[in-house]
């Protein structure tokens, strides 16, 4: 691709206290993509999102979102500039509504009009959100729940997506639908950063992947090529 | 029986004044797990700032009752953008730190600001001009003076604004999802310094309007008349359930009737430890209060 | 420091002050009889320019202009320290002992009078370190403990005529047993409600003494407390032994002074004992000790029991010194101050307790003046510390970092 990326990272390093939990990690993504992230439990996938989304700060490195450098910016700014998460257990305001948690999603956004006609899509999208509208958060289920908060995660109109780990804890229907969820977002124009522990299915999805170990990159490829590639499917994908 | 009842109106408008007290408490330990030791300050300058611009306005001339409207609503301010202050100043920097550094900060500010208004205002009560408000209903044996009537009716209907506030409007509702999930909240765009400024604000605004009601039903205030009913209002706070609106709501009204039933079917002189004793059994029986804890569960 | 952020340090102190000014004005200007701004003025400048001194030397500092100073002293400090550090422990301890041996013959009554509210902070300060400092328990209701042992004595001495070095160790059983009474319901809870809980105990506690007026005569408190006596040699007629009360300053300075290294003693081999490790366990990390065998429950009661224990015995003897006793002794902001000595001064630290104790009693002695001013500086400076130096003083030397500080 020649275009240049909409998000990067470079040579992006993090801590948790002492521990170096991120090791000069480089990554690109294209406008319009979608990128894995994969690797085992505590490589550093989820610190990754955090570091972008500044809930963790970068120790060094840059990271640049539509050539900006963000390093600096509030994370609470970042999806008004179109950068979502949806982070690692759902986390959805328990004690708000859906609606109220799909309200919450397009807080920064000023055009109520619109606003109505986004949720409506989300119903669209998952009709079964809309049954349950006025039902509290911590009521539904994991899957429902995961809807939720990609529902509104969708309502800051992002132009790039972080999901982490959309697969957890949900059963294997729900989680085809949640893929097939993800791929539409994409064709509609959203670029997606997918971290799954679930290699198998992300890099099926995807265009590219980055294989993440101990807090460093170990591999970098087109996605087909990490299927096929011998080392990763003894690693992560079951062999 | 008429004794009863006379006691149940006065229970019910201390109540009142202890709700409004307990609910800055409540909102913002639900929204930082900080005990404000300060909050009784805020409370106590309310009273102060009332009977300042109440005084001041009459003196200019202006009807009494826009004098004690007005009063209100410029103590209320006043005492909002302290809290604010006192946020940024003592709490903010210390987000990160230990709940320990936290809670002396807040006690360090709390003697501050009491002793900062003994030194302003004097070490003496201040009256209020409590002619513009004598007078009340008899039933029989019972009365109900227009102050009462006046601090109940009050305090509904700040309770009713609070309520629309927090459960109606946007930024009501991001205050909540700040409550429960911090680092979610920034993460869908909700500026968490800002809704804490203004839970802090809201928080001494409540306060203040019952410092002001203090004032006029007692007949003046002191620099050091923070600290006891700030003790009880925590106490209202976690019997309702710590962060829960409408539990410092009902447990600021239940603190009020027990203390002065108390008072007045057992034991006048240890009225104030009847708010502890309930404070200790409820931490010790059921902490999450009668109707639940509003905190983030996220942060352990 | 980037001329982008010290301009933004700069507009800081400006909105802060004009908010500060916007504060202060309705408290002093705003008057029935008119709006003034005289007195406002007077006190907004005078901190607009403390301030402005503050901010330009933190900037200087920052941007290094001022390490021709900086550096030299605290290499000095340094140096000092590793001296400190290299020397046995026995001599700079001996020294302060013979100090403290020599100094009532040094100073004349007020040296005495302070020190000996010094010595009886000191008690008080080591015993709350064991509770805050060494278990990791906010008590905000500590002096109950102090009121505890001052009433025992007095009581005893009033009703059973029994001597003061009879009802010292009385005195602090009776603490002890408060400290457990008030310990047992609070040890379920979680940090800042035990701050608060011990609070309303402490609260309750001076409740009862001021409105039960048959045991404390109430608000009126109990008067005329017998003095210590003690058997001291007698060589008029032959060696014999004579009753002597202690009514000199210098001689109950003695007392305190014998009392205080008692204390400093006990804690010290409290802190370095197997219990002293089992409380450090429980104040980093209580769930792990708890996984690994500590037995949480009654190691956080003996806690409470031990600090109440030391405060009793300071109560005894400030019965016995001030020979009256009255519940308003006895207040939150008492306990508020001792905590604050200790925070301050190092949790955990005995020097650092120690230097907080001295810092908090007797530098406001020497600044009699501003006696007016003492709590709103003494409130200030509690917020300034935690913002600044939340490890106190005199930090007490430790291996790792509290698991709250972490992250």
């Amino acid at each position: 691709m020649s275009e240049k990326p909409i998000l990067e990272l470079k040579n992006v390093s993090s801590h948790y206290g002492r521990i170096q939990a991120l090791k000069s990690i480089s990554i690109k993504v294209f406008p319009g993509e979608i990128v894995s992230i994969i690797g085992a439990n505590g490589a550093g996938k989820s610190t990754t999102l955090m570091t972008i989304c500044n809930v963790i700060n970068a120790s060094e490195g840059d990271i640049f979102y539509k050539g900006e450098r963000i390093n600096d910016v509030a994370s609470d700014i970042l999806p008004t500039m179109g950068l979502c998460q949806v982070p690692e257990g759902r986390r959805i305001f328990p004690r708000l509504t859906v609606l109220e948690n799909l309200d919450m999603g397009a807080f920064f956004r000023r055009d109520s009009a619109r606003i109505k006609q986004d949720i409506e899509r989300v119903f669209e999208l998952f009709p079964k959100l809309k049954e349950r509208r006025k039902q509290l958060g911590g009521t539904l289920s994991g899957g429902e729940q995961q809807m939720l908060a990609m529902g509104r995660a969708l309502m800051s109109s992002p132009k790039v997506l972080l999901l982490d780990e959309p697969s957890m804890g949900l059963a294997p229907l729900l989680v085809q639908q949640i893929f097939d969820i993800v791929k539409m977002i994409n064709e509609q124009g959203v670029t997606v950063v997918l971290v799954e522990q679930n290699a198998n299915l992300a890099l099926q999805c995807s265009q590219r992947g980055y294989v993440l170990e101990t807090g460093s990159v170990v591999m970098e490829d087109d996605a087909d090529k990490l299927l096929t590639n011998p080392d990763i499917r003894k690693a992560y994908l079951g062999e | 029986m008429e004794y009863f009842l006379q006691q149940l109106v006065n229970g019910l408008t201390l109540g009142g004044v202890y709700a409004l007290i307990a609910l800055g408490y409540t909102m913002v330990y639900g929204i930082i797990q900080l005990i404000n030791f300060a909050h009784g300050e805020f409370f106590a300058a309310g009273g102060y700032m009332g009977v300042i611009f109440i005084s001041w306005l009459a003196s200019q001339g202006v009807d009494p009752y826009i004098c004690m409207g007005l009063g209100l609503v410029l103590a209320m301010l006043y005492c909002a953008l302290l809290a604010m202050a006192v946020e940024k100043l003592a709490y903010k920097p210390l987000r990160n730190a230990s709940r320990l550094a936290v809670l002396l900060s807040a006690l360090g500010m709390s003697i501050f600001l009491q002793n900062g208004l003994m030194l302003t205002q004097g070490v003496y009560d201040r009256p209020y001009p409590t002619e513009l408000t004598q007078g009340g209903f008899h039933f029989g044996l019972i009365s109900i003076s227009y102050m009462q009537i006046i601090i109940v009716s009050l305090t509904a209907i700040l309770l009713i604004a609070l309520n629309m506030l927090v459960f109606k409007t946007r930024i009501g509702k991001a205050m909540r999802a700040t409550a429960q999930d911090k680092v979610m909240s920034a993460l869908v765009g909700i500026n968490s310094n800002r809704i804490i400024s203004l839970t802090f604000a809201i928080g001494a605004g409540l306060a203040a309007a019952a410092g002001i009601m203090v004032g006029f039903y007692y007949g003046s205030v002191n620099y050091s008349m923070g600290f006891v009913p700030g003790i009880k209002a925590f106490a209202a706070a976690v019997l309702g359930g710590i962060g829960n609106i409408t539990g410092a709501m009902v447990g600021g009204l239940i603190i009020g009737l027990v203390e002065i039933f108390a008072a007045g079917y057992l034991s006048s002189e240890y009225k104030d430890v009847f708010a502890f004793i309930i404070l200790i059994g409820v931490l010790y029986f059921k902490p999450t209060g009668i109707m639940g804890e509003n905190v983030d569960d996220t942060r352990v | 420091m980037t001329t982008q952020e010290s301009k933004s340090v700069w507009i800081g102190l400006g909105i802060g002050l004009i908010w500060f000014l916007i504060l202060l004005w309705p408290l002093l200007g705003i008057k029935p009889e008119g709006l003034e701004f005289g007195r406002t003025w007077y006190v907004f400048i005078r901190v607009a320019i403390a301030a402005l001194i503050f901010v330009t030397f933190y900037q200087l500092k920052e941007r290094g202009s001022l390490d021709s100073v900086l550096t030299p002293v605290s290499n000095a400090g340094g140096s000092i320290k590793r001296l400190y550090e290299a020397t046995p422990k026995w001599i700079p301890i001996l020294c302060v002992l013979g100090l403290a041996l020599a100094y009532p013959m040094m100073t004349g009554r007020y040296g005495h009078d302070v020190a000996i509210s010094v010595l009886i902070y000191i008690c008080l300060g080591l015993g709350l370190n064991v509770v805050v400092g060494l278990a990791g328990l906010l008590d905000l209701g500590y002096i109950a403990f102090y009121g505890v042992g001052a009433y025992t004595y007095a009581l005893m001495s009033l009703h059973f005529g029994l001597s003061f070095w009879l009802c010292l160790p009385v005195a602090g059983l009776l603490a002890a047993i408060a400290g457990c009474i008030i310990g047992y319901p609070t040890l379920r809870m979680r940090g800042d409600y035990l701050a608060i809980v011990t609070l309303g105990f402490g609260e309750i506690v001076r409740l009862i003494l001021n409105n039960w007026m048959q045991l404390t005569n109430g608000p009126n408190g109990i008067m005329s407390i017998k003095r210590p006596t003690i058997y001291w040699p007698d060589f008029a007629d032959g060696f014999a032994f004579e009753l002597l009360k202690i009514k000199k300053l210098w001689a109950l300075y003695y007392v305190i002074l014998a009392i205080a290294i008692f204390t400093i003693i006990s804690v010290y081999r409290l802190n370095f004992s197997r219990i002293g490790r089992a409380w450090e366990a429980i104040r980093e990390d209580e769930t792990a000790a708890e996984l690994m065998g500590v037995n949480t429950f009654l190691l956080k009661l003996l806690a409470y029991a031990m600090g109440a224990t030391f405060a009793g015995f300071a109560g005894a003897f400030f019965a016995a010194r001030m020979r009256f006793v009255g519940p308003e002794s006895f207040s939150f902001l008492e306990s508020a101050m001792v905590l604050a000595m200790v925070v301050l001064g190092g949790m955990g630290s005995i020097p650092g307790v120690i230097l907080g104790v001295i810092a908090l009693v007797a530098l406001p002695e020497a600044f009699r003046e501003f006696e007016l001013y003492r709590m709103l500086v003494f409130g200030g400076v509690m917020t300034a510390m935690m913002l600044v130096r939340p490890a106190g003083l005199w930090p007490a030397k430790r291996v790792g970092r509290r698991s709250e500080e972490a992250e």
